[in-house]
């Protein structure tokens, strides 16, 4: 198994037939994924590559059996895509799109938190169960089929950190990317309760950045909850206060989120944490090793 | 983007939040002036820089002079303008290099009954924005929020529906205030909070509101800051930008689409994605280096931009020396090859310059680098980089 995501899952893409929409669509579908449409307002009956393009979600969830989703609308129109493929239940959707006003994501956030959708993202590198399904813009030949959850708030050093498991000969269950906005459809404690149901799975890494608290929490809903062995990585230990760190939601302010405390937090509950970006992948050996 | 003072106090009167009168002034001339005009006797002149603690903070060179001056005529006016313009203010938040104060702002008296604080900030757990009130207005909120945190009431509030009105009563009984100073809050509150929203604000500050004797609620300082991603629907807030706020590089970083922090280090760091070139830094560090900088190229990386991004990194005279980690996602190898024999040939290196390169693209990507007459100390993987470029910036 997996999670969230397998061979069986069929995609769209909204916003396909714009230029990043159209190429990570074909990665996606050379990848192995089952692109089975995309939605551009106003191109319904058009195609790109053989690939049917729809003018509304609802249509093409109708046409094509779709329960997956690829955004990449332009970020003024990015809420309103999500709200259309939560109503057309779509059930993983995946939101790439960078520069999504905030207010915008409190507004989606509380309707698919109320809707049996998952939202990943946005401002994220997508999803991917190594060798089945593909929903994103990562390197697909970086990923092996294999044991380790990685889930990450940054998109180059998940790859980073993906690379170092597949080099170590572990592989990945499935990978996914939360997002570095402030508010992202769904976070570390989501993931860990799917990985920890999920039999692939036999550990987990995680990787968090300064900022906010997220990684306190779960690494306090780790301890209680969590029996796979779990690694960490905090990226900006080194990063000053008050500055952001191109991340909305990378900023230590008012003392607080920083890398120290969230270390600390992590240790606490059992979790091995990598001291470099180097260390992710021998951090995750180090944590199997130790159950 | 942060704005002025006298800027957010324009747009709270606009949106009905009360503040006092208040005139904007580059020179003592025009500080003396905006005195006479708003009519005396007491006013308050504020340096304008984009960072707080102004009252308690002091003017490099005269340790007596603060940023906030109470005045009583207008020759105090005067000396207070003349003691503040042009001058470099440090404040707890400036850092030790301070800020240059291009402006003041003169400002009507009031009589203080009260002072609390009230700010609004999204809260990332509860994925909803968040009014917090305190009666210790006045003084630094970390402080309160460190010491005594029971102090600091919170009532989040959806952001179509605002502040409801038992929110307002719950506040005002916790606040102590009653009679006509709440009938003042519950104009104050729920216009502060459609304040946050209709301007798309990640931050407004108010330290301190003020109850005046006379029972009113005014807002006696504005720090405000917008969320950048949504100004494409307030085009009109970008005229209150104050580039001379910023950073010159990161203004010019700005304007390529490159996220780019400058740090005081020595080793300059091109890196595609925020949390690998966060990351990047702390490796540098790990292994003794120092950061010059902070810079994302972004996951879809150009020629242009990195072109742009080496002149920006090799325009710091500190530094002395460059690494380039590229993991290829969106952004080929090949690009960043291409841009970087590019700006090789346009921008000229003069530093040594130590190159990770992995991902989309990789083979051609390094054939390319090797192919070119561009000096490069070539590094296999992230840890090999950072002690690399340790070794080589001197």
């Amino acid at each position: 198994m997996s999670i969230l995501v397998d061979g069986n899952t069929k995609v769209i893409c909204q916003g396909i037939t714009g230029n990043a929409g159209t190429f990570h669509t074909l990665g996606c579908r050379d990848y192995g994924t089952q692109m089975v449409g995309g939605v551009t307002p106003g191109k319904g009956g058009q195609d790109v590559e053989g690939i049917p393009v729809f003018d509304t979600v609802e249509e093409a969830v109708d046409k094509t059996g779709a329960d997956a989703s690829m955004i990449f609308v332009p970020p003024p129109f990015t809420a309103d895509a999500i709200l259309e493929a939560v109503d057309a239940g779509i059930k993983v959707i995946s939101a790439i799109t960078e520069g999504v006003p905030v207010l915008d994501m409190v507004r989606v956030y509380e309707k698919v938190k109320a809707s049996d959708s998952v939202l990943i993202g946005p401002n994220c590198p997508g999803i991917i169960t190594p060798g089945a399904c593909k929903i994103g813009i990562m390197p697909g030949y970086i990923h092996n089929p294999g044991k380790i959850g990685v889930m990450s708030r940054s998109g180059t050093l998940t790859y980073e950190a993906v690379w170092q498991t597949s080099n170590l000969g572990l592989g990945q269950s499935t990978c996914v990317g939360l997002g570095g906005d402030p508010i992202v459809g769904t976070n570390f404690i989501d993931l860990l309760i799917r990985y920890q149901e999920d039999d692939q799975t036999e550990a987990i890494l995680m990787i968090g950045e300064i900022g906010g608290s997220a990684e306190e929490e779960a690494a306090a809903f780790a301890k209680e909850n969590v029996t796979k062995p779990v690694a960490a990585f905090i990226a900006g230990r080194t990063a000053p206060p008050g500055k952001r760190m191109g991340h909305a939601g990378a900023i230590i302010s008012g003392g607080k989120g920083t890398a120290d405390e969230k270390v600390a937090a992590l240790e606490d509950a059992g979790i091995v944490v990598a001291p470099t970006p180097a260390d992710m992948g021998e951090a995750v050996v180090k944590a199997i090793g130790a159950k | 983007m942060k704005i002025h003072e006298y800027q957010g106090k324009e747009l709270f009167r606009q949106a009905g939040v009360p503040v006092l009168e208040g005139i904007v002034a580059t020179s003592p001339d025009d500080a003396v002036a905006a005195y006479e005009k708003l009519g005396g006797p007491i006013a308050v002149v504020k340096s304008q820089i984009h960072a707080g603690g102004r009252g308690k903070g002091t003017v490099v060179g005269n340790p007596d002079q603060r940023g906030v001056v109470v005045c009583k005529s207008a020759d105090e006016v005067r000396q207070a303008a003349e003691g503040l313009l042009g001058k470099t203010l440090v404040t707890i938040q400036t850092g030790p290099e301070g800020k240059t104060v291009n402006q003041v702002f003169v400002e009507a008296g009031c009589s203080i009954a009260r002072e609390l604080y009230l700010g609004i900030v999204l809260d990332r757990a509860a994925a909803k924005p968040v009014l917090m009130a305190s009666t210790e207005g006045g003084v630094e909120i970390e402080k309160v929020a460190e010491e005594t945190p029971e102090l600091i009431y919170k009532e989040h509030f959806d952001p179509a529906i605002g502040l409801e009105a038992y929110q307002v009563r719950k506040l005002c009984k916790k606040l102590g205030i009653s009679g006509p100073a709440a009938k003042a809050a519950f104009k104050f509150m729920p216009a502060i909070c459609r304040f946050f929203v209709d301007y798309d604000c990640s931050l407004t500050e108010i330290n301190p509101l003020v109850i005046t004797t006379d029972d009113q609620m005014i807002a006696l300082d504005a720090k405000i800051t917008f969320d950048s991603n949504a100004l494409f629907r307030h085009k009109e807030l970008l005229e209150l930008r104050d580039l001379s706020e910023e950073e010159p590089s990161e203004v010019q970083a700005g304007k390529f689409g490159l996220s780019y922090v400058k740090l005081e280090g020595n080793i300059g760091c091109l890196v595609n994605g925020a949390g690998l070139a966060m990351s990047t830094m702390d490796i540098i560090k790990y292994h003794g280096g120092e950061p010059a900088n902070f810079l994302d190229v972004g996951g879809g990386a150009n020629a242009e931009q990195v072109t742009e991004a080496f002149r920006i990194l090799l325009s710091d005279p500190g530094c002395k020396g460059v690494l380039v980690n590229i993991f290829g996602g969106i952004a080929r190898c090949t690009t960043i090859a291409a841009a970087l024999i590019e700006a090789s040939q346009t921008v000229g290196f003069n530093v040594p310059l130590v190159v990770r390169l992995e991902g989309t693209e990789v083979e051609e990507g390094r054939k390319m680098l090797a192919d070119s007459d561009v000096d490069i100390i070539n590094a296999t993987d992230i840890t090999d980089a950072a002690k690399k470029i340790v070794a080589a910036a001197v």
